[in-house]
């Protein structure tokens, strides 16, 4: 069975709480959203979560298990902080999309704007178009696929996460470095694709970046 | 935080609701800064005849007909005045500079709101939803609007410290953020001779777009010198009479939502702003990229140029 939930007629403290209830289980939707902020926030549950609309701030935060879907645009910071789950955005998201996630899936299909996975720490992120500048920065853990291009500063000052671009970088940021794409980068790159619903994309029409691990340590070498 | 909004229509059968509609984006951004509110509209004939100057006096002490009595006395002309709540609306068969010019060398303490031709001006202390019940803004026509909530963070809650700043005839800018380097580009301006009204970060960022424009310079070549004079973050929309344009800083951390249909172009700190615009389900919507400005004007196509 497939709960509704009206925007325009409840709530958004009354969807989220109904979003709570110990041992949730079913269908959800949520409509009229008019770019609410907040919009099912900290949900733990196996449930799906369908979102008919263009949300604000926020939404999806710092989901776990669920699988929610945005059919149209994200504000600032969806999915952030995610820790598993799935959370699928059908248009564009605003800057600093899935930060600091631990881990789930973000998929983009539209482009991501700033700092897209800023400080992500375990999350995997498909973007299916372009990523804005200073996105991966500080980015500690986890892979973020960009099937487009990404603005400045790629990847600045990132530690052990895997970033796979299929476009072009304006430019990279401080101690990311291209990488060599071995077997097991094109496995793994694949799974994400595949997992993301794009699956006809080659693996090898992709390059990685990563950390080339100048930052780690001091010397006086990184003075300026 | 602040909230920015501001509507650009193209399609002349909207202009009788212009007013409803920015007083819906105005009071949706009422949660980013409830201090202080300030709306500029273009083309209400109601508050800015076609054809005269007008200007406008905030907080004035005085009646509205000792302020036409004086400006009239003054000017020359037969003024009319106005009484929008606060503020009063002059104008008169001059231009509104020479209006201006009057209307400071009578109340020379009195905060000047805006001036220009079919431009209005009224900003105030206090909710944003009730200073535009105040105005009556819902039954404002016109062809342009912009509006500003305001949540202080560097100067005094005043209605100096309101936005939009106005300072240029027909110009308006407002602002999300906060400039960096607002006082020795103050002083620097101080020197070329510029008064300035309040301590306001804003105001500078005004004034010297004010001062290019007075110079020759176009509302393109004017913000991308502001990109590179001015440091800080800034989201900010830039109105003159008939153009309307947009530009973030490099870092563009200030939030910026642009929606555009055949019918109208909209501008808002969040979306939630643009939610109620007719046809916005169909709008071709994206956030401005850092450091290129957006220009629109009533006569050309869409212009976007590297800062």
């Amino acid at each position: 069975m497939t709960v509704t939930f009206d925007l325009s007629t409840t709530t958004l403290r009354e969807v989220n709480q109904a979003l709570h209830a110990p041992d949730l289980a079913g269908d959800f939707v949520i409509t009229h959203l008019a770019g609410s902020h907040n919009v099912a926030v900290g949900l733990d549950a196996p449930v799906k979560v369908t979102i008919r609309g263009h949300v604000g701030y926020f939404a999806a935060g710092m989901n776990q298990q669920a699988e929610v879907t945005i059919d149209g645009n994200a504000g600032q910071g969806v999915a952030e902080n995610m820790m598993s789950g799935i959370v699928h955005v059908t248009g564009d998201a605003s800057q600093s999309a899935g930060a600091t996630g631990r881990g789930g899936l973000l998929v983009i299909d539209g482009n991501a704007g700033a700092r897209c996975g800023i400080s992500m720490k375990g999350i995997d992120i498909v973007v299916g178009g372009d990523v804005g500048h200073m996105s991966a920065f500080m980015a500690q853990r986890g892979r973020l696929v960009v099937r487009g291009d990404a603005g400045d500063a790629l990847g600045d000052s990132i530690y052990e996460a895997r970033i796979y671009l299929r476009g072009t970088a304006k430019s990279l940021g401080a101690d990311c470095v291209e990488k060599e794409m071995r077997e097991e980068h094109l496995t793994e790159l694949a799974g994400l694709l595949k997992a993301a619903g794009y699956e006809d994309d080659d693996p090898a029409a992709y390059k990685r970046y990563g950390s080339a691990r100048t930052l780690y340590h001091f010397t006086h070498d990184n003075e300026y | 935080m602040c909230g920015i909004v501001g509507l650009h229509l193209r399609n002349p059968d909207l202009y009788s609701r212009l007013g409803e509609l920015l007083t819906g984006m105005l009071c949706e951004m009422e949660d980013r800064g409830a201090d202080s509110a300030g709306v500029a509209v273009y083309g209400n004939e109601a508050w800015s005849p076609a054809g005269r100057g007008t200007v406008s006096l905030v907080d004035a002490a005085d009646a509205p007909e000792a302020v036409a009595a004086a400006l009239s006395a003054a000017s020359g002309v037969d003024v009319a005045v106005t009484a929008v709540d606060n503020v009063l609306l002059l104008s008169a068969e001059i231009d509104s500079e020479s209006l201006l010019a009057a209307a400071r060398s009578v109340y020379p303490d009195v905060l000047v709101g805006g001036f220009g031709e079919d431009l209005a001006v009224l900003k105030g202390v206090g909710a944003p939803k009730a200073l535009a019940e105040g105005w009556g803004l819902p039954d404002a026509h016109g062809w342009q609007g912009v509006g500003h909530t305001r949540m202080a963070t560097e100067s005094a809650v005043t209605a100096s410290g309101a936005h939009p700043y106005a300072v240029g005839p027909g110009e308006c800018l407002v602002h999300n953020g906060s400039f960096s380097n607002h006082a020795s580009i103050r002083r620097d301006l101080e020197a070329a001779g510029i008064a300035f009204d309040s301590e306001n970060d804003t105001e500078v960022g005004a004034r010297f777009v004010a001062h290019e424009l007075a110079g020759g310079k176009g509302v393109d070549e004017a913000l991308s010198d502001l990109t590179r004079t001015f440091d800080g973050f800034y989201t900010l929309l830039v109105s003159n009479r008939d153009s309307f344009a947009v530009v973030r800083d490099a870092i563009a951390c200030k939030p910026a939502v642009i929606a555009e249909t055949d019918d109208w172009v909209a501008m808002a700190s969040e979306y939630r702003a643009l939610a109620h615009l007719p046809g916005v389900e169909s709008a071709r919507i994206w956030e401005p990229e850092p450091e290129v400005i957006y220009h629109w004007t009533r006569t050309d196509a869409t212009q976007e140029v590297s800062a």
